[in-house]
């Protein structure tokens, strides 16, 4: 096994839930008042384009908060703080809350189902799909929400190791959200590229961690 | 030319410009309609916004249409030679000094030449113009330019009769647009356009924005606009003015043929692959509001491309 250094927190310090539980929050309550601030009454807290600011906002938390997930174990291998396990629901479902918002705000503000009179659910449709990078972001959406759904205690309890396999998904949907980002942009795809790279160190770190096991008794 | 809805008498004459009343504007303390069409309101953001000033005349404008605030119309922009961010080109752009500046205009002219800006500019009439500016992405704007006509420009170089086309070319310089020394782009960005739309009286050769020297982030100190078509053909900086008898290769078209095409005019019927273009989202504005052919300027340019399917040439 890997040492374990501690770093002299061997147990969770104080306040830290509340402090992570925050910490996840804030982006969301800046963003969210910031945009329909912008939107309606005249703000421009988010520059010219509020909605786009604020739909890729909220999708990039989204990718950060999945990543923070999936980096928890490596985290606690490398630490040995082994009390961060117990956080990884809580960041995955605010990374669930952020693609919500990611979704509400696309369908309501920027496609404009139910807002324009010019746009109707069939646009929505032709959206999802004839445009890839829509259909695979919406994937990635409809992947997570059986995850939202069991990651109760009981449905851990009931499901046992089907829920294992299930929340296998974990992995796939932060790739799918990184696709998403690299083909939704044009030419800019520096910063994609710098998701895909983080995404692919987390996943080469569990990767290591799980043969690791594997070959520890 | 057909009737191309722009007769001298609407051009807008630079004393009657001058003398014309200041407006207000969002308040809605005047009615556009009591100033006659030369002036609309400026849809603001704020009282601190709100501008008294004179715009130049409007063409192509919908009943419903108010000009775009200045902070917006100079602070988001697509200009990848100062950066990918709509942002980027206000913030790196700053240092870029447009002056000393010269254009050469060559090809398939008579009487090609390399000027000075100032002297380029001098034989043109300068003219106010707000134009609907509908961007490839989705998103509008309304913007008051000022500038010279491109055919005035090239009736002086006098194209020869191989002349078909017309290439632009902005300036090349990575050690002053810090943009060019990522390979985002083919650099330095071309356009194109075929002589008779070069030629069409809305084209313009711009120099200004309301009623100032163009901003750096916005082209300076001399870009394309052509309003009919998607704001990426409106090529900034320009230091090459080319006739040709080929079609000249694009940088967008080069960089994504199915994305963008040569013509690039505004067509609600035609989406672009990853999203629609039957609306568009104006700047400053919530509601999305529906596209028009050619950008609302069908009238005066459809019968350049009568025969030609729109869906290919797109």
């Amino acid at each position: 096994m890997l040492t374990r250094p501690y770093f002299g927190i061997a147990k969770q310090p104080r306040g830290f839930a509340a402090l992570l539980f925050v910490a996840a929050l804030l982006p969301a309550l800046v963003i969210v008042p910031a945009m329909l601030s912008d939107l309606f009454l005249g703000s421009s807290w988010l520059g010219s384009d509020a909605t786009k600011a604020g739909e890729h906002l909220l999708g990039k938390w989204t990718l950060r908060l999945l990543f923070a997930t999936l980096a928890i174990t490596p985290l606690r291998t490398l630490t040995g703080w082994n009390w961060l396990a117990k956080h990884r629901r809580t960041l995955g479902l605010f990374a669930f809350s952020y693609v919500c918002l990611h979704l509400l705000t696309w369908t309501f503000l920027d496609v404009q189902v139910l807002v324009s009179e010019y746009v109707g659910w069939a646009d929505v449709w032709k959206d999802l799909t004839k445009r890839p990078f829509i259909t695979i972001g919406m994937l990635g959406f409809v992947l997570l929400v059986p995850l939202a759904l069991t990651s109760t205690r009981a449905s851990i309890a009931r499901m046992g190791k089907r829920w294992r396999a299930l929340h296998r998904l974990t992995y796939v949907v932060p790739i799918l959200g990184v696709i998403h980002y690299l083909m939704a942009v044009k030419k800019d795809i520096e910063e994609p590229l710098l998701y895909g790279a983080i995404l692919a160190t987390i996943l080469v770190c569990r990767g290591l961690i799980a043969r690791q096991r594997a070959v520890a008794p | 030319m057909p009737n191309n809805g722009l007769t001298s008498s609407e051009i807008t004459p630079e004393g009657v410009y001058h003398d014309r009343r200041q407006f207000l504007t969002a308040a809605g303390l005047i009615g556009a309609g009591l100033l006659g069409g030369a002036s609309l309101p400026v849809s603001s953001r704020s009282a601190g916004a709100q501008q008294q000033r004179s715009l130049g005349t409007p063409y192509g404008l919908q009943p419903t249409d108010s000009a775009t605030p200045e902070e917006d119309v100079t602070s988001y922009n697509n200009f990848y030679e100062f950066g990918t961010g709509k942002d980027d080109p206000a913030l790196n752009a700053q240092e870029f000094r447009a002056r000393p500046w010269t254009v050469k205009v060559d090809g398939l002219v008579a009487k090609p030449g390399q000027y000075q800006l100032e002297d380029f500019l001098k034989p043109s009439k300068v003219e106010d113009r707000i134009y609907r500016m509908r961007c490839v992405e989705a998103w509008s704007m309304v913007i008051p330019w000022r500038g010279i006509m491109l055919a005035e420009v090239l009736r002086r170089a006098q194209p020869t009769s191989a002349a078909k086309y017309v290439e632009f070319t902005t300036l090349l310089d990575p050690a002053r647009m810090p943009g060019q020394r990522y390979p985002v782009l083919q650099w330095p960005y071309n356009e194109g356009l075929r002589l008779d739309e070069a030629m069409h009286p809305l084209t313009l050769l711009v120099t200004g924005v309301y009623g100032k020297d163009l901003p750096n982030q916005n082209g300076a100190p001399l870009r394309l606009v052509v309003p009919w078509k998607y704001g990426f053909k409106g090529i900034k900086s320009i230091v090459r003015i080319r006739l040709t008898s080929a079609m000249p290769a694009t940088s967008w078209n080069i960089a994504a043929s199915d994305e963008y095409g040569f013509y690039a005019n505004v067509n609600p019927q035609v989406d672009h692959p990853r999203w629609s273009q039957a609306t568009e989202r104006r700047i400053g504005q919530f509601r999305r509001i529906p596209t028009l052919p050619f950008n609302g300027y069908a009238e005066q340019v459809a019968s350049l491309y009568s025969g030609m399917d729109l869906r290919r040439n797109y």
